[in-house]
């Protein structure tokens, strides 16, 4: 009876959820000028050329596309999902026909509109610093598709299960966790032993090394990678179905 | 007769241990305006969420079309398309302005109502830039009430539409809701205005402390019959007074010095009291010959309530 599919909710909902995504000056912040600020800065500084060798920029593209997608689908979405629970926007659209999965589908396929336009402003400064991409570079669009599912999924589930404040709190923080353990900015065989380890299990540290091995090495991902980063969206995307709740 | 629009039955909500609503009954008929009225604190705001599957049950049933509610709370797929919610708290997207936000919550709906001919009728400017957290509370007031109804619902829960409106608000709402009503769109509102309940309801039902104490038309509750009253000195001594009044009427001091007459406003009762005020040298300007106010009927049903 009703005359709206599911899917033209979701789209609808992904419309919205981008158009107030991309209005928001802080968020324009932190989808482009960061990821552009920082790629410049890694590529043309000499501040990291121990660890990324003679020619940075190949390097510090895979550093700067991992960072802006765990800040655009995990810490962003997070916060701004958090905000609008508090604000009452979830609750009463809790009682639309939009339902909780078309809520967090639109949200999801927003924040990868979000991440394919940053990405692409990084791609393109990229190749204006001289890189040129070898044939194994067209991994790099389904890792950043597996990599923004799999954040987003854990942004949604934080964002459903504690207050706002809460919220905001957490995503920073685990923000710098998961860059720093993963070894995301200092390669993860420079951490101390344990940490280092540890690297390879982190979603972070799992699409780094996936995206390195296509932007630096122009080689196909480890598979070891793929599979973490597939089994954290998987348990992920359950946490969030659990734990998310309109109010 | 067709089912009612809303059923509840002896619902209980619970916060923690303290019962915000504890056994309520009431139905609200298809096509009629429900008023749900009582103090603050009486389980009003509860009883609407746990009816928009905002809240759980903690027993006791809510069937909304036809339709029983999961007690566990969350609303039947098919109901979401037919029921708009004007919640009390919340609700609206901040930076959003008030036309793209209830454009998005119309497409949502298979058959929505034009948003930018509701928010006009409800006193919104389409064309505003200004974004919902720059809007009076009166003005987000109005665009919430737009939003509840965009989706042409079957049925509308309005938790306090008038709450914090001018005078126009208040009669923008008041038509809407009589175009409502016009049309057969059940509604279900609650308020603290009694000038809302008289103009709007069909049936009014009184709640206090989570139950529900009294319920009918506003003629029903407000009765027939005309009373007299008048203002007088705190505690005055009225024996000489009911000595001269017919035998069974009685005379009661609702507030202080605020004293009503348990008898029809009969010329002879009213010459005693004037008589009476005469002789103790009591003003009769607050003399008054009329049917009790419906707030009165409601405070005194809810009386004793925090």
């Amino acid at each position: 009876m009703s005359g709206v599919s599911a899917g033209s909710r979701v789209a609808s909902q992904a419309r919205w959820e981008a158009r107030l995504l991309l209005r928001n000056g802080e968020q324009l912040l932190l989808t482009f000028l960061i990821p552009v600020g920082l790629l410049l800065g890694l590529s043309l500084t000499s501040l990291m050329s121990d660890a990324y060798g003679d020619d940075r920029t190949p390097q510090a593209l895979a550093t700067v596309l991992t960072v802006s997608v765990i800040s655009a689908a995990f810490t962003s979405l997070a916060i701004a999902t958090g905000f609008e629970r508090r604000s009452g926007a979830l609750r009463f659209l809790g009682t639309t026909p939009l339902s909780r999965a078309e809520l967090l589908g639109g949200k999801a396929l927003a924040t990868l509109g979000v991440t394919v336009l940053s990405s692409a402003a990084v791609l393109l400064t990229a190749v204006a610093l001289g890189w040129r991409p070898t044939p194994a570079a067209t991994w790099i669009a389904p890792l950043l598709l597996l990599g923004t599912a799999a954040f987003a999924a854990w942004g949604l589930a934080l964002a459903g299960a504690l207050r706002a404040e809460a919220v905001l709190a957490v995503a920073n923080g685990l923000f710098l966790v998961l860059i720093l353990f993963g070894g995301v900015i200092v390669p993860a065989a420079s951490l101390p032993g344990p940490l280092a380890s540890l690297a390879p299990w982190l979603p972070s540290g799992a699409l780094a090394e996936a995206l390195t091995a296509a932007v630096v090495d122009g080689a196909a991902p480890p598979a070891t990678a793929i599979a973490v980063l597939g089994a954290w969206l998987a348990v992920g995307a359950a946490v969030s179905a659990r734990t998310f709740r309109w109010s | 007769m067709p089912a009612p629009a809303v059923r509840v039955r002896d619902l209980v909500v619970r916060y923690g241990s303290r019962s915000a609503v504890a056994g309520l009954t009431f139905e609200a008929q298809a096509g009629e305006v429900t008023a749900l009225v009582g103090p603050n604190g009486a389980g009003k705001t509860s009883t609407v969420e746990t009816c928009v599957g905002l809240r759980s049950a903690a027993s006791g049933s809510v069937e909304i079309l036809g339709i029983r509610q999961p007690a566990e709370g969350g609303v039947a797929g098919a109901l979401r398309s037919n029921v708009g919610v004007m919640l009390q708290d919340g609700g609206l997207y901040p930076t959003a302005r008030p036309l793209e936000l209830a454009r998005h919550i119309a497409s949502l709906y298979a058959d929505p109502d034009d948003p930018e001919r509701l928010l006009a009728a409800l006193g919104v400017d389409p064309g505003t830039r200004t974004t919902i957290r720059r809007l009076s509370g009166g003005e987000q007031q109005r665009v919430k009430c737009a939003l509840a109804l965009v989706g042409r619902p079957r049925l509308v829960f309005l938790d306090e539409p008038t709450a914090g409106l001018d005078t126009s608000g208040r009669r923008a709402v008041h038509d809407l809701i009589a175009g409502l009503r016009a049309g057969g769109t059940s509604v279900v509102l609650t308020t603290h205005l009694m000038d809302d309940v008289e103009r709007l309801a069909d049936h009014v039902v009184v709640i206090s402390r989570g139950r529900d104490v009294s319920r009918g038309s506003v003629a029903d509750l407000v009765g027939d019959d005309d009373t007299i009253a008048f203002s007088g000195p705190v505690n005055a001594d009225l024996r000489d007074l009911v000595a001269v009044l017919p035998d069974g009427c009685r005379i009661e001091e609702d507030r202080p010095g605020r004293y009503r007459v348990s008898a029809a406003a009969d010329p002879m009762i009213l010459s005693a009291i004037a008589a009476w005020c005469a002789q103790h040298g009591v003003r009769t300007s607050g003399l008054t010959v009329g049917r009790r106010s419906l707030e009165d009927v409601v405070l005194e049903l809810t009386e004793g309530q925090e």
